[in-house]
């Protein structure tokens, strides 16, 4: 057992690193992000990625005092937009004061550049990831507690109720889940506040989720009700509901996980696909979604390629999920 | 044959009911908010308030839930779907080509994928942990892990920056005046970005369970027979291993054509196809009852063709199939 722990272990130790990494810059977005993600400084639109110096005066190299120029808006022959650095003024970067780094106005830090109107990519990366992990969190969470039910419920008792239950879920397995996306949202109506968006989204992501779970769930329980444990608890007068809690889901536990980890990608783009068409979360509220949505036009990407920032943080983290999901898999098949 | 008639027949009988459930739940969604396309009418003060209850009467708008499915159904049987708000033209004559080109996408997209996925998935397959393997596995990975439709915003850039590749849409402008072989040349020129999109990302799946099975397959104590009675390897690995390898990846299929059709939706809108993806999202922006349920009609009719066809796959490729019962199957 502990052999097997410790494999486990080992395996996930490096994906859990990385997911960890990016999960926790995700919970401290208001320590880390240098600029609240609503705070526009429309004289700084599409602000390319702020050069960071590390020269000092003597000509050498010290990185731990690095700085920035302040930059100035020019347009060029073609009315394009750039910005030249204003030599002079060091503004040096400070660390640890309220954010993680931030450097003193008016010069800005924008390590990943600026949007349409000018506020800071990375910031908007951070708070948006927040609210986009904790949609495709909460809608996994949903859609794992209906998909247990439901499978548990058709394997455990069979006959009738698993043979309605297994073909509501074929329906909602068959049906391509964008349409059902389109389906569903077109029923709610398009005004709602930011909080009821949340909630809905959610609710919609779990609603497409839970059937390719639940007929797991159900081949496991079917295997899992015949074993000598359950009939004892049979034998001993536990209702169903607690031989379902208490003996069947804790030997799906690491199978949930696993299921959990390798879904979560699956609904963080769902809730993107959703945002970025407009039809989920909706400015001034960010997620990766609708940050993407500024990349939609080619022409603005073209000179200002910076603004695929979200979506290469996006494939960053799904990469993160599946790589764990995939370890965990690996470690599971070892033991 | 008769069996397999009989299991063809009974396939086709379990999918049939999603033909009529998704109109049906549709129109209940539509139904739960409240107002109709001809609200956004009744802002226009060049049409008056009779003309609209004219319209919302004619179309049964005002009556129950039952009723309008009830007259929808009825139409159908004269394949009448009914009639666009939107774009004031019958769904049908909207849909027709839209379906086309879906399909045409989704179809060269299958044949893409599973032209890569099973060679590179039996290499891989064969040398586990190989160089080979090991470089097609973290590509796989990376497929996997990039949104497709981030992955077709990226592809649009790149095309935008060097330059070659059409940005948008199916045809040229000057589609009309170009020879017959220069047509289908500009049709796969404007396919090559969704194309690359939507097959990619399906290769990336299908090349690791191909992989998995190829691994499985060659461990198996009829490969080692083989070998030892010195049947020569190409043999081996094109009847042997390929042939059973394959197999669950037919079952597959069926399972990820709602994927496929999704991913179909997206990288149509991205990319301007002209498909069915594109006028659903229109649709369901406009509230354009008719056209809404009429799409997700073709998109259902569409879904119990693909799960057919892999049916009859699959009976093509493992015989053993024949013989079995059909509720055999439904636990895959």
């Amino acid at each position: 057992m502990t052999r097997f722990r410790k494999t486990k272990m080992r395996q996930a130790l490096l994906p859990g690193i990385f997911l960890g990494t990016l999960l926790l810059s995700a919970a401290g977005a208001g320590w880390i992000a240098p600029y609240s993600p609503h705070a526009e400084a429309r004289e700084y639109a599409y602000h390319p990625p702020a050069k960071i110096h590390f020269r000092n005066e003597q000509g050498g190299i010290s990185l731990f005092r690095p700085y920035v120029y302040e930059t100035r808006r020019v347009f060029d022959s073609f009315r394009r937009r750039h910005y030249v650095e204003k030599p002079g003024r060091k503004f040096y970067v400070t660390f640890f004061k309220g954010c993680l780094f931030t450097v003193p106005e008016p010069a800005k830090a924008y390590l990943l550049g600026s949007d349409p109107r000018g506020r800071d990519i990375l910031s908007r990366i951070l708070f948006g990831t927040r609210t986009s992990l904790s949609i495709a969190f909460l809608g996994a969470l949903l859609a794992t507690v209906l998909g247990f039910w439901v499978g548990g419920l058709a394997g455990y008792f069979g006959g009738r109720i698993d043979q309605f239950l297994m073909r509501l879920s074929e329906f909602f397995i068959m049906i391509p889940a964008f349409y059902l996306l389109l389906a569903l949202r077109s029923a709610l109506p398009p005004d709602l506040g930011s909080r009821e968006t949340f909630l809905l989204v959610v609710l919609i992501l779990s609603v497409i989720g839970w059937g390719g779970l639940s007929r797991v769930v159900r081949g496991m329980t079917l295997s899992l009700r015949e074993r000598e444990f359950v009939s004892a608890a049979k034998i001993l007068g536990r209702g169903d509901f607690e031989i379902l809690t208490r003996h069947i889901l804790p030997h799906l536990i690491s199978y949930l996980g696993i299921a959990v980890s390798l879904a979560i990608p699956g609904y963080i783009l769902g809730e993107s696909v959703l945002s970025l068409l407009g039809l989920g979360i909706q400015e001034p509220d960010v997620s990766l979604g609708n940050l993407l949505q500024d990349c939609l036009s080619i022409p603005n990407i073209e000179f200002n390629p910076w603004l695929f920032a979200p979506g290469f943080w996006l494939a960053f983290i799904s990469f993160g999920f599946y790589f764990l999901g995939d370890r965990l898999t690996r470690s599971g098949e070892n033991g | 044959m008769k069996n397999l008639l009989n299991f063809i027949i009974k396939r086709g009988l379990i999918t049939l009911p999603i033909l009529f459930f998704l109109p049906f739940l549709t129109l209940c969604l539509m139904h739960m908010i409240p107002g109709n396309y001809f609200d956004s009418l009744k802002m226009n003060p060049q049409i008056s308030a009779e003309t609209i209850t004219q319209y919302e009467s004619h179309y049964h708008l005002g009556e129950p839930l039952a009723i309008q499915y009830f007259h929808w159904l009825k139409n159908l049987l004269r394949l009448d779907l009914g009639f666009s708000f939107a774009y004031q033209q019958p769904v049908l004559s909207i849909l027709k080509s839209r379906v086309w080109n879906t399909f045409l996408l989704s179809s060269v997209s299958i044949i893409f994928a599973w032209c890569l996925a099973v060679p590179m998935g039996l290499l891989a397959g064969l040398r586990p942990n190989g160089w080979l393997d090991r470089t097609l596995k973290s590509l796989s990975y990376l497929g996997l892990a990039f949104p497709n439709f981030f992955l077709c915003l990226l592809l649009l850039y790149l095309a935008y920056r060097i330059g070659g590749l059409p940005l948008s849409g199916m045809r040229s402008v000057h589609f009309e005046d170009l020879c017959y072989l220069d047509r289908i040349l500009d049709v796969a020129r404007h396919m090559v970005i969704p194309v690359l999109v939507l097959g990619g990302g399906s290769a990336c799946v299908l090349f690791r369970l191909m992989r998995a099975q190829t691994i499985e397959v060659s461990n198996k104590d009829f490969i080692l027979l083989l070998r030892a009675c010195r049947i020569p390897e190409r043999k081996i690995i094109f009847k042997h291993i390929l042939r059973n390898a394959v197999n669950p990846l037919v079952t597959l299929f069926g399972m990820e054509l709602p994927a496929l059709f999704s991913g179909a939706a997206l990288v149509e809108i991205f990319t301007g196809w002209p498909g069915l993806g594109q006028v659903m999202l229109s649709a369901v922006r406009a509230q354009d009852l008719f056209l809404v349920l009429g799409n997700m009609l073709v998109i259902s009719f569409l879904l119990i063709l693909g799960n057919l066809l892999s049916d009859i796959l699959l009976i093509a490729v493992d015989p053993r199939i024949r013989s079995l019962h059909p509720q055999g199957r439904a636990g895959i």
